[in-house]
């Protein structure tokens, strides 16, 4: 991928999807990288829809403004598919990764992807249920995430985890999400 | 040693006023600023600073108690939004009137109404002449930079004068970037002891505050304010230099980006400085001599030097995030035209409101504006001085 990637993340109100691009920045700050991860403010609800961003680069990031021409798309609720156009503005390459229990190729033809975009797929809330006993699937997501953008190796990625979640929850949740964040990695599947 | 870390600019605020370790905060929360203060509400309660917080009702008593606690010999700080700001605006002119070198950072924000809590820089520009000292950060390391800075700007023996800290809402205060934050100990050696030179509290000397002056000598202090301002840009300046051997970064009284040999320029704050400047050298890399001037100190604002940084260019588009309603210009343009008032040659000046109320300000933006300026640099026409950009017609 280029210098700088961008990512933009869909998501509903309460799923977690702001706590992900925030522990993704902080997992890219190694190797000297600059990150960015901001949401876009609204009347925020649980179930609303709701966009959040990542940049992270070797240079030094100095523009401020929502992404508009994401190389990522995280899309966290497939049901935004139906709503939004979560490929808008997207990358020729982008890459498409979606919680979804569907067929990898199902999705890749909703989406409606064009020939160099590349769509996975991971059936994060599963895996949320399965490791954390709800359905947060922001941490698979991350997983799945790392797995096709390479940008940070996933020991590194369960590191900041187990930091960024130690002070805050109880050692049952850092395991289940730990859990989670190793499954999103290991079955996230191409369409 | 300095640490990397991925924070909010509120967080990397709060996180320079727990180095400072003030020994009195009196604030009211307010979006976006609040996130700012409950951090910092953490480390007093959890014991990380000694720092005395005082409950107030609004952020008219905020700034009264940090004015009584200043004026008492404490080292004070507050933080406040768009219409706290405006609630604080008689007794920002007291805090500067007494000289009390308060450090308050500002997270800019709209002014109601219609209410709106996102950024934009009407809540400062409406205090710009208040007497305090404002500094204007693009981002959270800056916002940080300042912070640190400010006390010792504020406190310097030939100014005592408080400052504001600028930084753009939601954008800065609660985006998280990477940020290096300096050793706990390098900050406070930095900012060093604070020593108010009449305390209110020394019984030993009384001293009285405030008392009235009439047609006798107003005007003469009135006069010493307006000198004490002038001894501001090289305190700044020095103190910037000191900032430097601890931090490795270099800070002036603004940030003139490629703009020795440019022609063509925009000047504009905060972070939308950040996403023209990557504007700037996209147009350099198609061979146009564009350049960027970002004001830092903004009061006093540093007309003479501002005005040599841009004299020699073609034509300038200061865009402004906030109107100075009536039929003039923004707040910026009105500096920058006075900076080059002086001058016979001088560039042709146009001036674009953006980003009111937190409306995005793409890059796309900046490549209107640079255009139009390459047009009228070409044809020696202006069709419109002043006009909004990024708004629905």
């Amino acid at each position: 991928m280029s210098d700088t990637v961008e990512i933009r993340w869909h998501g509903r109100g309460g799923q977690g999807t702001v706590t992900a691009a925030k522990v993704l920045a902080d997992a890219c700050l190694s190797g000297g990288r600059y990150v960015q991860a901001f949401p876009e403010y609204g009347p925020e609800r649980a179930g609303a829809p709701l966009r959040a961003y990542n940049r992270v680069s070797s240079k030094e990031l100095r523009t401020h403004c929502p992404v508009l021409r994401p190389q990522a798309v995280c899309v966290v609720d497939a049901t935004l598919i139906d709503s939004i156009d979560v490929g808008e503005g997207a990358t020729e390459d982008a890459i498409f990764v979606v919680n979804t229990s569907k067929d990898p190729k199902e999705i890749r033809a909703k989406l409606n992807a064009k020939s160099g975009q590349k769509v996975f797929t991971v059936d994060a809330t599963k895996i949320a249920i399965d490791s954390i006993g709800k359905a947060l699937p922001n941490a698979s997501m991350l997983g799945a995430l790392c797995k096709v953008t390479h940008l940070v190796s996933l020991e590194h990625l369960l590191e900041d985890i187990k930091k960024s979640f130690g002070k805050k929850f109880s050692q049952k949740i850092i395991d289940g999400n730990l859990e989670a964040t190793r499954r999103g990695y290991e079955e996230v599947r191409e369409g | 040693m300095s640490k990397v870390v991925a924070a909010t600019g509120n967080e990397a605020v709060a996180n320079a006023l727990r180095q400072v370790d003030p020994d009195v905060c009196a604030a009211y929360p307010i979006t976006p600023q609040t996130e700012l203060m409950q951090r910092f509400a953490s480390f007093v309660s959890d014991g990380q600073v000694k720092t005395e917080t005082i409950l107030v009702e609004s952020e008219h008593s905020a700034m009264s108690a940090c004015v009584g606690a200043a004026a008492a010999g404490g080292r004070v700080v507050t933080a406040t939004s768009s219409q706290g700001l405006a609630l604080m605006w008689e007794i920002l002119f007291i805090a500067s009137g007494l000289r009390l070198p308060i450090v308050m950072p500002v997270v800019n924000r709209a002014l109601s109404a219609p209410i709106n809590i996102h950024g934009d820089h009407s809540d400062a520009m409406g205090a710009r002449d208040s007497g305090w000292i404002q500094l204007w950060s693009e981002n959270a390391q800056e916002a940080y930079d300042n912070t640190i800075q400010a006390f010792r700007i504020a406190e310097h023996m030939d100014t005592r004068l408080p400052v504001m800290i600028c930084l753009d809402g939601f954008i800065i205060s609660h985006s998280i970037e990477r940020i290096e934050y300096l050793d706990d100990d390098e900050v406070k050696n930095f900012v060093g002891e604070y020593r108010q030179l009449h305390p209110l509290l020394n019984i030993e000397h009384p001293v009285s505050y405030g008392p009235l002056i009439l047609t006798d000598y107003y005007m003469e202090y009135r006069k010493a304010h307006d000198e004490v301002m002038t001894k501001v840009p090289g305190i700044v300046l020095d103190v910037a230099k000191d900032f430097e051997k601890i931090s490795g970064r270099k800070y002036s009284l603004f940030d003139a980006y490629r703009l020795e040999d440019a022609e063509v320029a925009l000047v504009i704050l905060n972070s939308a400085a950040g996403t023209s400047k990557d504007v700037v050298d996209e147009f350099r890399n198609r061979g146009v001599k564009a350049g960027l001037l970002k004001p830092r100190l903004y009061r006093p604002f540093p007309y003479k030097e501002i005005g040599e940084a841009l004299k020699h260019l073609k034509a300038v588009c200061v865009l402004d995030r906030a109107d100075a309603f009536g039929g003039s210009y923004g707040p910026v343009f009105i500096d920058i035209a006075a900076s080059l008032y002086s001058y016979k040659e001088k560039p042709i000046l146009i001036n674009k409101i953006y980003g009111l109320g937190g409306r995005d300000y793409f890059p796309e933006h900046a490549a209107l504006v640079l255009n139009e300026l390459i047009e009228i640099v070409k044809t020696g026409e202006v069709k419109t001085f002043k006009e909004y950009i990024g708004v629905r017609q």
